[in-house]
């Protein structure tokens, strides 16, 4: 067989499996979509359930989901975005610095449901926050954590050290030079890291199975120490544990939707910052 | 008086010798030349000065390095930003920051705390103007530094180094990223500098060292195989090895 008959094969090959990807991405959204799309309205999105959560709307879910990822957010953000700058600006390659990265790589590895059980036994228990937004953000945050560290450092080791260099040369300090030249060129990759990480966050039931989520709440969250509702455990109630799970179907793909839905548009809205940030960096 | 001085110079990187024993000294107001094939030590020695070397792990001195007869590496008194301030660099590669011509100029004054805003408008003229960009770049100060021409790029670096105004400007390979016509400005810009501060210039370009130089130091495998007068260097040199080099027979 020629080189160049290889070279074809070769290239239809992965030609077709990348295809296939995008066939299965397609085929996952398309079954979401058509069984959830008729459920979308305006009532659906912002009214309480009704009839043992056959009927009405899943405001609460949507609610509790957006406190919970801004409260892992707070948690993840700064600890993360700390935790990598320390390792790759501050750390020379030391047995100390791989030991971090291994460390944080394993934290990566720990199953979701063994965080949701952590939680539990900290926050729920020993600090006695009981089942509350405050309990579940915390386990969230730990659970993105690693990802926050990760994102941020693979965005620090892109940019060159000759801008490192050249701001030491001028007699800055290590601070001045991560807060004014190396933080806001790495920024938008550590947005958009962190977005990406909103959308695993958005979507992980077993962490606050144990930590915040309730089955059925009839009012809104008032203080950070309520439990919530949340768009992946009301999936996972309706579609499973439910007295009328034929009845829900319908409520259940329509949560699916909106949980989809919020992560494409995360995503999107990442791409978008990631280029708007790039462009205002080069500028000012 | 020397301005700058080392004595009996050792550096190692981990096991390897990359120095050996330098001692040479450096007058105010001369341009110096280091001149000698890759790896052969003359970027090291050029970042003893401003303790570019400190940022990687593993090195180790041992000797003395002086400026204005002080030592800068065991010395309380001296800290490296200090130091930084006095002693400027330019890089190889022209490494302006991601921020405006004007910002890019200010950067230094402001890390240093110089904020005042009449101050630093001041001084960016004044240095953009002693890197001969002024002209090119008065109208379009709130640009993106980017913009800039891979030369006019270097002389917004070296403008950027003048601004908190050093007394020693180091450049390591100043123009070997630029075209003929940035590099003669580079060259003649170096030559007005000299009335101001004490140059060391790191090159590979033997025409280079010829034209811009009053001294030239041939590095050869981490010793310093001989230092003089630039036109004795490229006329008369005392050691063959050094003759070869500058006649272009090995390098």
């Amino acid at each position: 067989m020629s080189k160049n008959l290889k070279e074809k094969i070769a290239f239809w090959i992965f030609r077709i499996l990348s295809l296939g990807v995008l066939l299965i991405l397609f085929w996952i959204l398309e079954f979401i979509f058509v069984r959830g799309w008729h459920m979308l309205s305006w009532d659906f999105l912002t009214k309480m359930p009704e009839d043992g959560m056959t009927k009405g709307g899943i405001y609460p879910a949507i609610i509790g989901t957006l406190y919970l990822v801004a409260g892992s957010m707070i948690v993840a953000f700064p600890l993360g975005v700390m935790a990598g700058i320390y390792i790759h600006e501050y750390t020379l390659d030391s047995f100390f610095k791989r030991f971090i990265k291994l460390m944080t790589n394993n934290l990566a590895g720990i199953p979701s449901i063994v965080f949701g059980l952590f939680g539990m036994a900290l926050f729920v228990n020993t600090m006695k926050f009981g089942d509350s937004i405050i309990a579940g953000s915390l386990t969230l945050g730990l659970l993105a954590l690693p990802v926050v560290i990760r994102v941020t450092e693979e965005a620090l080791i892109a940019i060159d050290d000759s801008f490192r260099h050249g701001s030491y040369a001028l007699g800055a300090t290590k601070l001045q030079t991560v807060r004014k030249v190396i933080l806001p060129m790495a920024m938008p990759n550590i947005i958009t890291g962190l977005i990406l990480s909103i959308g695993r966050v958005s979507g992980e039931t077993a962490p606050i199975l144990f930590t915040v989520a309730a089955y059925f709440l009839p009012k809104l969250p008032t203080s950070l120490f309520d439990q919530v509702m949340a768009l992946p455990y009301h999936l996972y109630v309706i579609s499973t544990s439910g007295t009328k799970v034929a009845e829900s179907r319908d409520m259940a793909y329509g949560t699916a939707l909106v949980l989809v839905l919020f992560v494409l548009i995360l995503n999107l809205l990442a791409n978008a910052l990631r280029k708007y940030l790039g462009n205002k960096v080069k500028m000012n | 008086m020397n301005k700058i001085e080392t004595k009996n110079l050792n550096l190692y990187y981990g096991t390897f010798h990359a120095l050996k024993g330098i001692t040479m000294s450096v007058k105010a107001n001369t341009v110096t030349a280091l001149i000698g094939p890759s790896g052969c030590g003359k970027s090291t020695y050029l970042r003893l000065f401003n303790r570019m070397n400190d940022l990687i792990p593993g090195v180790k001195i041992e000797g003395d390095v002086l400026l204005d007869e002080k030592d800068i590496y065991n010395n309380k008194g001296m800290r490296i930003d200090e130091l930084r301030k006095k002693v400027g660099m330019v890089f190889q590669k022209p490494n302006p920051f991601p921020k405006s011509i004007f910002e890019n100029v200010a950067y230094g004054l402001r890390v240093n705390g110089m904020n005042h805003a009449s101050f630093v408008e001041e001084r960016v003229e004044t240095s953009l103007k002693q890197a001969a960009l002024w002209d090119e770049v008065k109208d379009k100060l709130k640009k993106s530094a980017f913009a800039l021409s891979g030369g006019q790029q270097q002389r917004l670096c070296i403008a950027r180094a003048l601004a908190i105004e050093p007394s020693v400007l180091l450049m390591d390979e100043p123009a070997s990223a630029l075209d003929p016509i940035s590099t003669a400005k580079i060259e003649d810009l170096i030559y007005e500098l000299k009335n101001k501060y004490t140059i060391i210039i790191v090159t590979h370009n033997m025409q280079q060292a010829g034209r811009v130089s009053d001294k030239t130091a041939f590095f050869y495998l981490g010793d310093l195989i001989e230092y003089n007068d630039t036109n004795i260097i490229f006329t008369n040199p005392t050691d063959p090895k050094t003759q070869s080099y500058v006649t272009g027979r090995f390098g």
